[in-house]
């Protein structure tokens, strides 16, 4: 029996798994991150304060920076391992339209920004087009 | 306050844009051109970053990593995220008018979404405004006493 296309040998289930581990990873990292660099501040002023130096020496100062530079190095080794399973014509543009969503439930829960209808509509015509244009 | 963006964050979020497909392009097209690498042989894969195609988009993965930690200083990561996705649609278009690759109607469909996405998110606030931080009561002169 042919396998069908984008699972690879993998069933469903265990394909979600593998989706949802990189969405949840990349979610968490670029949360971190980001929540890491609004506690630095705004790295133009410290860098036009105290030099490139003085810039980096602030954002590899931050615990918060490496926490979220983790997750993001565990998502990269998920998708590493989602793409030995699966086709990138399915890892690819789920991962990436998916975590956009995530990110902006995540932004306002984790972060509380502001996502208005204008942030969310966005971020929903994205989702819909990266998944469009990577299918 | 606005929170609307200057000409030179413009430039850094464009820079988020590019960088990381184009670094993606430079990897994908240098690890294709190489033998296939075996896990028993790593010393294979250190010597490929010092290929000229790849360590041009390793270059461009640190120039994109640097450039997006600078933007999420400055914006909400919920502007970030879809706003500097519009180097998908650069991608697409260069690989339509530069490699002449063909370009599925749904696609084109997807550049047209994206780029309407991203004009909604870049026509709106940058930066979610805060209520200022608490102001520091007035300490009374009977405890500036005690202090002293």
């Amino acid at each position: 029996m042919t396998i069908p296309f984008p699972l690879g040998s993998t069933g469903p289930w265990a394909a979600a798994g593998m989706i949802a581990a990189i969405v949840l990873a990349s979610t968490t990292g670029e949360v971190l991150t980001a929540a890491a660099m609004k506690s630095i501040g705004d790295l133009d002023e410290i860098r036009a304060r105290s030099g490139m130096k003085g810039a980096i020496r602030a954002v590899v100062t931050c615990p918060l920076f490496f926490a979220g530079v983790g997750f993001l190095a565990l998502a990269f080794f998920a998708l590493l391992f989602a793409l030995n399973h699966l086709n990138l014509s399915l890892v690819a543009p789920a991962s990436a339209s998916l975590t956009l969503v995530t990110n902006a439930v995540a932004g306002k829960l984790f972060l509380h920004e502001n996502v208005d209808r204008r942030r969310s509509t966005a971020a929903l015509l994205v989702c819909v087009g990266v998944y469009l244009l990577a299918h | 306050m606005s929170h609307r963006l200057t000409a030179r964050q413009y430039c850094i979020l464009g820079l988020v844009a590019l960088c990381a497909p184009l670094g993606d392009t430079f990897l994908s097209r240098g690890m294709t051109h190489l033998p296939p690498i075996s896990l028993a042989h790593p010393a294979s894969l250190v010597a490929a970053v010092f290929t000229p195609w790849i360590a041009v988009g390793i270059a461009l993965l640190i120039g994109f990593f640097a450039s997006y930690l600078t933007a999420l200083s400055w914006a909400d990561l919920t502007f970030v995220l879809p706003a500097t996705a519009f180097g998908n649609v650069i991608v697409a278009l260069l690989s339509k008018f530069w490699l002449h690759e063909p370009i599925s109607l749904e696609r084109w469909a997807g550049v047209v979404l994206i780029t309407v996405g991203v004009g909604f998110v870049a026509h709106g606030p940058a930066l979610t405004e805060r209520a200022p931080a608490e102001p520091v009561q007035d300490v009374s002169p009977m405890e500036e006493e005690r202090v002293r």
